[in-house]
């Protein structure tokens, strides 16, 4: 499956409504650095508005982008698990509204409530599924051109 | 139909990307029978050979127009066509996409780079008389923004949703970076009354025709224009048989119940 498991739609609603008494609405202006790969991830976002480059830090060069994500989709799922550094980067790229979560908070909640932990491993475990879905389609290189014509050289 | 190519004169030409160009022409004497969006003409660049190439635009909707990229050396010929150059046409050949059967649905287009070609006048047709249909969506993805075609035109359609995405940005690029598949969550469209048309290279057909299809969609819904190596367009020589289709007639475009089974059937 490879729709994105968006928050509104991948959890039950008594522990989406949990979640969200914990939620802090933030805002935050274009240009706006969110985190950078190999830092702490103590913290996890739901974007409302706006859009948000994932990058990764290439030595003497402009960090290129990996991944642009949008409304409903999760920031950051290293808060998850130990270490919990930041794979990569993140900034707006656009003026962004989000749900901040504090991670800490949200894996104590998990420890306690297996039902809500469950709920919420399922959640991130099918975000990420998705995410490495699309990485191999990209990696297949999507618009080879094999049967487009280009192959028969005409 | 004629089996003997009939001369164009090209009018207009543009290019659409580093390697693509446009050539909008007119018959230079009797024209053949109206295209309709999705069928092909077999190409002629006099002196070098033809290729198939699908309408990028019809008469009704901007004159006629073929959309070509220089790949080869028929291709590169009509890539370098100029303003007044004569070229030759069979046809009109092939399925269309069958926008009609899409009356009452949400209708959802997805191009891969300038698979964006064959669906324009599907798109200008529905553009230019919206109400039989539900809403329109268009999706395009390409490898680089260099790859992406008819950009202007692209922002000006009137749709419920337009996504533009590509694979490997540019330093200038500030939209959306991923898989064209990735859309789809943006879209709007209620998945047991939609139409998707689909077009482009074919592991992105496969994704996006299986995607949509997870989502709900038919698979008879899933409208996808397959490319094989037509060569006379009247189903006799067998150059563009997959399976059971003859793609020249019974193709290119096809249901995806149809392509699906024949795209999964190893050394077809």
């Amino acid at each position: 499956m490879t729709t994105v498991s968006t928050m509104l739609n991948a959890l039950p609603a008594e522990h989406r409504q949990r979640l969200l008494r914990i939620a802090r609405e933030v805002a935050f202006p274009a240009g706006t650095r969110l985190f950078e790969e190999g830092g702490h991830a103590d913290r996890f976002w739901i974007i409302r508005t706006g859009s948000v480059a994932l990058d990764t830090h290439v030595p003497g060069r402009r960090s290129p982008v990996i991944e642009t994500l949008g409304h409903g989709e999760l920031v950051g799922w290293s808060w998850m698990f130990s270490p919990y550094v930041w794979q990569f980067g993140a900034g707006t790229q656009t003026p962004v509204r989000a749900y901040e979560f504090d991670a800490t908070a949200v894996r104590s909640m998990c420890n306690d409530d297996t039902a809500l932990g469950m709920a919420v491993s399922q959640w991130v475990g099918r975000v990420l599924a998705h995410r490495l879905h699309a990485a191999r389609t990209r990696l297949l290189d999507l618009y080879a051109p094999y049967g487009s014509g280009s192959g028969m050289r005409r | 139909m004629t089996a003997v190519p009939v001369p164009y004169r090209v009018v207009a030409r543009w290019t659409e990307s580093p390697d693509t160009a446009t050539l909008r022409i007119e018959p230079v004497r009797e024209p053949l029978a109206p295209f309709v969006p999705g069928q092909f003409a077999m190409v002629w660049a006099f002196g070098r050979g033809e290729i198939p190439l699908s309408v990028s635009a019809i008469p009704t909707t901007g004159g006629l127009a073929h959309t070509v990229r220089s790949v080869g050396a028929v291709s590169e010929g009509l890539y370098a066509a100029k303003v007044g150059d004569v070229i030759g046409l069979r046809g009109p050949y092939g399925t269309g996409w069958e926008l009609e059967k899409a009356v009452g649905q949400d209708l959802v287009v997805v191009a891969g780079g300038i698979g964006l070609a064959p669906l324009r006048p599907l798109i200008r047709d529905t553009v230019a008389d919206p109400k039989p249909y539900g809403r329109l969506n268009v999706l395009v993805g390409a490898r680089t923004p260099a790859d992406l075609m008819a950009k202007v035109e692209t922002r000006q359609w009137p749709t419920a949703y337009t996504g533009v995405i590509v694979d490997r940005p540019d330093a200038n690029w500030v939209g959306q970076i991923g898989v064209v598949t990735k859309l789809l969550d943006r879209a709007h469209f209620e998945p047991h009354r939609t139409t998707a048309f689909i077009c482009g290279p074919e592991p992105m057909i496969r994704a996006a025709a299986r995607d949509l299809v997870h989502r709900g969609v038919a698979p008879s819904s899933v409208r996808v224009s397959l490319e094989r190596n037509m060569r006379c367009g009247t189903g006799h020589c067998g150059h563009c048989q997959l399976g059971p289709l003859l793609l020249c007639q019974e193709g290119p475009v096809v249901g995806w119940d149809q392509a699906e089974p024949v795209l999964h059937t190893r050394e077809l």
